[in-house]
């Protein structure tokens, strides 16, 4: 019964990954949660080829499943290239986290992604709507 | 303040008159229902009263010739008739059903608000206001021209009395001001400052959605111009609110939605529209709720609003005592005795959707977020809040329960 609560996720939650900003950076993006006004603002460094993040870094407030999602999805995303990261879904981030959620809580889990994606994409020019992945 | 008291086993009594209480939540863990200030839940008596109507009576109501179509207007304006009754309005014409609080204040801003203010106009509301007070007078703004000014909330968590007289000096149409914060459970004293802004020429629209349930309200002594509220919170039905409104007031205004039922006579280009209260209720109304916010109110009124006003303000006050043991725990707005059986929290730096996630596994139903007031949230700097309410059918036990699940989740996140 603890599941959504599981080591992985208090321990991300505590001692989030990445945690803090990048500046300068190749491209910056910030969203709310309009259900909880959490803010989660991701900041991304690419290497030499313009093409694969070298550093990545989250910041902002939210609830211990949008945090976790947030230093889990920044940890995996080092050395992607940008369509790699363009190409995450939902269920990457389910599977990082492994648990189970409910329609409301998704949308902690998934505010990092969105984020991601839409400064990724805004950063080919391109605008990103997230239930693009529904 | 009432000097009521309620003995335990009364109040047990009514809890047994829910019979969604009886559930466990998930096996072996029974529902703490802490929750009803976004909705309450509902005894047996409203939910037998709109089966019975749609097992023995359902039918459209007015201008049926047949028996079931006279039953069913006879059930649907006695249903209007009680809730004339409960608030003491002098008239059913003043009674105009809705579908919630959100509608009749949409109503009055849609109808009142576009046949009485210009470009220039001031509307003065508060800081403490759900959105549904707020989104209106902003989209009239956006559309009219006319001016919208907030009142500020103390940190106490009281209306700025002084910044009120300041903006009423300023001579606003209308004052729009909830009567209980569903988020502070702050009781504003309504009738002091209506006659203020009476005083200063303005009408007064008031947000009863947490009072009414709640408190004895009587229209006549209340002050208000216009008061809006919903069944839901009040043991009834949802999909069926209320506007009630002085009479002279609604009848000088324009109709808001057109169609069925709000018509005396239609041509194929023109029409005469309805009286009171039809010309504001158009289309076919919401009857099995009408009928189950009828028999809310019967249930209500057997027990008596100052008895439920009294259970209510013993058990904020136990909740306020306990909460506050609780280390980290931050509550809200004002003194138990200055307000509802509402409770908001903080809790250190434990998000408060993650505090009603681990509630929820003791079966403990609180509310986590901004609660539809985002402006008040953001004068105390929070993007959220954990939410306890209480209603007629809860006790101090599930506060003791509550502040236990407060001390697990602290164990979890420390």
């Amino acid at each position: 019964m603890d599941d959504l609560y599981r080591e992985v996720i208090l321990d991300h939650y505590k001692n989030p990954r990445h945690h803090g900003k990048l500046d300068p950076n190749d491209f910056t993006y910030e969203d709310e949660n309009p259900l909880c006004g959490d803010k989660l603002r991701i900041d991304v460094r690419l290497d030499e080829t313009g093409q694969r993040v070298a550093e990545v870094a989250f910041s902002g407030r939210g609830c211990a499943i949008s945090q976790a999602s947030a230093s889990l999805l920044t940890e995996s995303i080092e050395g992607k290239t940008l369509d790699e990261v363009k190409a995450l879904t939902k269920d990457d981030i389910l599977d990082l986290l492994g648990i189970e959620l409910g329609p409301v809580r998704l949308k902690c889990a998934l505010l990092s992604l969105k984020v991601l994606k839409a400064g990724a994409y805004g950063l080919a020019g391109q605008s990103y709507h997230d239930h693009d992945d529904d | 303040m009432s000097s009521t008291t309620v003995h335990p086993t009364q109040a047990a009594q009514w809890r047994a008159d829910f019979p969604i209480l009886e559930r466990e939540v998930r096996p072996g863990v029974p529902l703490i229902y802490l929750d009803s200030t976004a909705t309450s839940q509902k005894p047996s008596a409203v939910i037998e009263a709109m089966d019975h109507y749609y097992k023995f009576s359902n039918a459209n109501v007015h201008r049926g010739i047949h028996a079931l179509a006279e039953e069913a207007t006879a059930l649907y304006e006695a249903g209007r008739e009680r809730v004339r009754q409960f608030i003491n309005a002098r008239t059913l014409r003043e009674i105009i059903f809705t579908r919630n609080t959100t509608e009749s204040i949409n109503l009055v801003a849609y109808s009142w608000g576009r046949a009485n203010l210009k470009s220039g106009d001031l509307v003065v509301y508060t800081e403490m206001e759900h959105h549904s007070n707020l989104v209106p007078w902003q989209m009239l703004a956006a559309e009219r021209g006319i001016e919208v000014k907030a009142v500020p909330v103390t940190d106490d968590g009281e209306l700025d009395r002084a910044v009120l007289t300041q903006l009423l000096a300023r001579g606003p149409k209308l004052l729009c001001v909830t009567h209980m914060s569903n988020v502070l459970g702050t009781i504003n004293p309504i009738t002091e400052i209506a006659a203020e802004a009476h005083a200063a020429g303005a009408l007064v629209m008031v947000d009863g959605a947490q009072s009414v349930p709640h408190l004895p309200v009587d229209v006549q002594t209340l002050g208000a111009d216009f008061l809006a509220f919903s069944g839901h919170k009040m043991c009834g039905p949802t999909g069926i609110g209320v506007l009630w409104g002085r009479e002279a007031l609604l009848d000088a205004m324009p109709p808001f939605l057109g169609g069925g039922d709000m018509i005396r006579r239609v041509h194929l280009y023109d029409f005469k529209y309805n009286e009171l209260p039809y010309k504001f209720e158009a289309g076919t109304p919401s009857i099995a709720e009408a009928i189950g916010l009828g028999a809310a109110i019967e249930y209500l009124t057997g027990i008596g609003m100052e008895t439920i006003q009294a259970h209510e303000q013993q058990i904020i006050a136990y909740a306020l005592e306990r909460l506050e043991e609780v280390p980290g725990v931050k509550v809200y707005g004002p003194a138990a005795w200055r307000r509802g059986g509402v409770a908001a929290f903080s809790f250190g730096d434990v998000h408060p959707h993650d505090v009603a996630q681990l509630l929820d596994r003791y079966g403990i139903a609180v509310r986590a977020g901004h609660h539809c007031a985002m402006p008040l949230h953001d004068r105390y700097d929070l993007p959220a809040t954990t939410r306890a309410s209480f209603y007629l059918y809860n006790n101090n036990e599930e506060v003791d329960r509550l502040v236990e699940g407060l001390y697990k989740v602290k164990k979890m996140f420390s």
